[in-house]
């Protein structure tokens, strides 16, 4: 017999865990399918943690902070298009270096903002919003539809990033651009455009990551607090097979590993722990291994498309 | 681009670079002029700073060299600090099984053993890469978290020390302990090790048929196969030499440093070696160098945060920028507009000789 609140505490660290990869996760997404890699999620995680902070330091609002986050994250997936884009820097080390960049810039503008009370600066964040009568369910109730807005946002956001990407025009010729620049250029798709909007929205994307790190859970700053999460999403992206449902789900598996081995931790430390932080990333690889990847991985990824290159 | 024109844009990118971390000391409150003094002064001139940036330098050249080889086969291994921990894992069970070899033959063996776990490590991504045609950037980014928690896990248990307040395994026996060139510091001989790698991988490159293949597979896939090249060997050929690279840097850091397996022994340094390759301009005779500039900047950060009060993340920026601003410098354009500094040069030129530049435009 499972252990019913052992299963809600684990459902309830799933969501809690796994959320901010989701958001970076869907960011990549979305990046990928317009042919660029974002490797760059890292850094703009902490670039969003750390404009959410301020913004609600400043003014005491979550709302406001959040759109500073967004706002932070925009910019700095900006800052990479250019670099992948316009300069055609290699899009690895174009977003190695960026990471490096914003990891030291936020902990120096931390330390400038919040000044002494560095670390202790507690801001207003986002309070838990439960869903009538759904809130009331057993086990799954309190660990699902008891959570922080950002929860429900990502769930809205997904189902939105899958309709534009899959169903709308837009979507159909960013893929394009992510398949064959060339012929998406060819057949008048507004190429650099396009990928632009693309590295723009997974920044911000990611920079939801760090707000909800900052607003809902902890409700401070702190210096590399994405802690991994930004490669982390990398791999949720193989995961889910390029597809922005199937990134969130396995963005929620990364977390639901990662919930499991804490409460492994605790209660049965016989078991090793690293066999469940292991295990996303080998079901990774095996489905890389076994479903391929030149079938849903888009073709285009990574390599700087150039009009007068043929 | 001429070399001339390469270095002077370099040389403006670093001190773009290095001038925006000074506004930010500024900002800070500090002088940035002192700051600069400390950090390269502590980190290159004094005896005691220059042991800590060789001790960093080490393993950032190893995998840089770790980067450059697969990368002039067109491969690209960012798996490199997943191969630097098996390989330190290889490493040190070696160091642990059999223990009382003499140093003489136990440190070469240790070196081996960790160069196999490496290469064993780029094997899987090479095979998919060079007979699957999976992405290996994927794979080996994939097998890095991987590796950690292989690692992680081996020292929270079959290899934990007796009493070990937290996970790291027993130490290595004193005979395969790397010896230290300065007296009562802690630098090791890794770096002269990765001199003698750097040199010979710049002769296997430059003047032997296998070092030329890796080069026309890495420019030209298809002139390759026309000139009868075995591509999926030498793709495979160049990662298992990364591999093992890497792999040798995981034992430098265990049996030179450390003298123990630590969980999270490697900070970042397969990454670093990434830096440390494109600022190369994967040219391995000159890794050395940007190595030593990088690790001279880490190993200054501390110095500086300690004698002037800046705080030491201004340095990653600073590191960051270095990167964005020289490969932006190294780009050729095709385009007019397409960089700034160009266009600068292209001016410059201009007042030289107006003739000729008439005639091209």
């Amino acid at each position: 017999m499972i252990d019913l609140v052992l299963l809600g505490d684990v459902l309830a660290g799933t969501a809690r865990l796994g959320t901010p990869i989701a958001f970076a996760a869907l960011g990549g997404v979305i990046a990928e399918r317009g042919g660029l890699y974002n490797i760059g999620l890292e850094g703009q995680i902490l670039a969003g943690a750390l404009g959410a902070a301020a913004g609600s330091f400043a003014t005491g609002s979550a709302m406001i902070g959040l759109g500073c986050g967004i706002i932070c994250g925009l910019l700095s997936g900006l800052l990479l298009g250019y670099m992948s884009i316009r300069l055609r820097i290699n899009q690895l080390v174009g977003g190695i270096a960026l990471n490096l960049l914003l990891a030291g810039l936020t902990a120096f503008l931390s330390r400038q903002i919040f000044g002494a009370q560095a670390g202790g600066a507690r801001v207003n964040g986002f309070s838990q919003i439960d869903i009538p009568y759904l809130s009331d369910l057993p086990v799954v109730g309190p660990s699902l539809f008891a959570q922080d807005p950002l929860f429900y946002l990502l769930i809205g956001l997904a189902i939105a990033a899958w309709f534009w990407l899959m169903k709308s025009h837009k979507g159909l010729d960013l893929r394009a651009v992510g398949e064959n620049p060339k012929a998406a250029d060819l057949a008048g798709v507004p190429v650099f455009r396009m990928q632009y909007l693309a590295i723009a929205v997974s920044g911000a994307l990611a920079a939801l990551a760090g707000a909800h790190l900052v607003l809902s859970q902890v409700y401070v700053f702190a210096e590399g607090m994405s802690a991994g999460k930004g490669f982390i999403a990398l791999a949720a992206i193989i995961l889910g097979r390029w597809s922005p449902i199937g990134a969130i789900c396995a963005a929620l598996f990364f977390g639901f590993c990662d919930a499991v081995q804490f409460k492994l931790q605790f209660t049965s430390p016989e078991i090793p722990y690293q066999l469940f932080l292991i295990l996303p990333y080998l079901a990774s690889l095996i489905a890389l291994v076994v479903l391929g990847a030149k079938a849903s991985a888009p073709a285009s990824v990574g390599l700087p498309y150039d009009r007068e290159h043929r | 681009m001429n070399r001339f024109t390469m270095q002077r844009r370099i040389a403006i990118a670093l001190l773009l670079a290095l001038s925006v971390g000074g506004v930010l000391i500024l900002l800070d409150g500090h002088n940035p002029f002192e700051a600069y003094k400390v950090l390269f002064l502590e980190s290159f001139l004094n005896c005691w700073g220059f042991s800590n940036t060789l001790v960093k330098a080490s393993p950032m050249l190893l995998a840089g060299l770790a980067v450059i080889i697969p990368m002039r086969a067109g491969v690209f291994n960012i798996g490199g600090e997943g191969q630097i921990y098996i390989g330190g894992l290889f490493g040190a069970v070696f160091a642990l099984a059999i223990p009382d070899l003499p140093g003489l033959f136990g440190v070469p063996l240790i070196f081996v053993a960790a160069a196999a776990g490496g290469a064993f490590w780029a094997a899987i991504p090479a095979y998919l890469k060079a007979y699957r045609g999976t992405n290996e950037v994927i794979v080996t980014l994939l097998m890095n978290f991987i590796a950690i928690h292989i690692v992680s896990y081996a020292v929270a248990g079959p290899l934990l020390a007796e009493g070990a307040p937290y996970p790291y395994s027993e130490e290595v026996s004193e005979a395969y302990r790397l010896p230290i060139l300065m007296p009562r510091s802690d630098t090791h001989v890794g770096f002269v090790f990765g001199l003698a790698m750097t040199v010979i991988l710049y002769f296997w490159l430059r003047f032997t048929p296998s070092g030329f293949q890796l080069d026309l597979v890495g420019r030209n896939a298809r002139a390759a196969a026309y000139a009868g090249v075995d591509q999926k060997k030498t793709v495979i050929r160049a990662m298992l030499i990364g591999g093992s690279l890497a792999g040798m840097a995981g034992a430098i850091e265990v049996i030179g440093l450390k003298y123990r397996l630590f969980h999270l022994f490697s900070d970042g340094y397969g990454y670093d070696g990434i830096i440390v390759a494109f600022l190369a301009a994967l040219n391995p005779i000159v890794a050395p160098l940007t190595a030593l500039f990088l690790a001279g900047l880490s190993a200054g950060a501390g110095t500086m945060q300690r004698a002037v009060g800046v705080d030491s993340s201004v340095i990653e920026v600073v590191e960051g920028l270095v990167v964005v601003l020289v490969a932006a410098a190294l780009v050729t354009p095709r385009t007019r507009s397409t960089s700034v500094l160009k266009h600068l040069a292209k001016n410059l030129r201009l007042r030289r000789q107006p003739q000729r530049q008439k005639k091209e435009a």
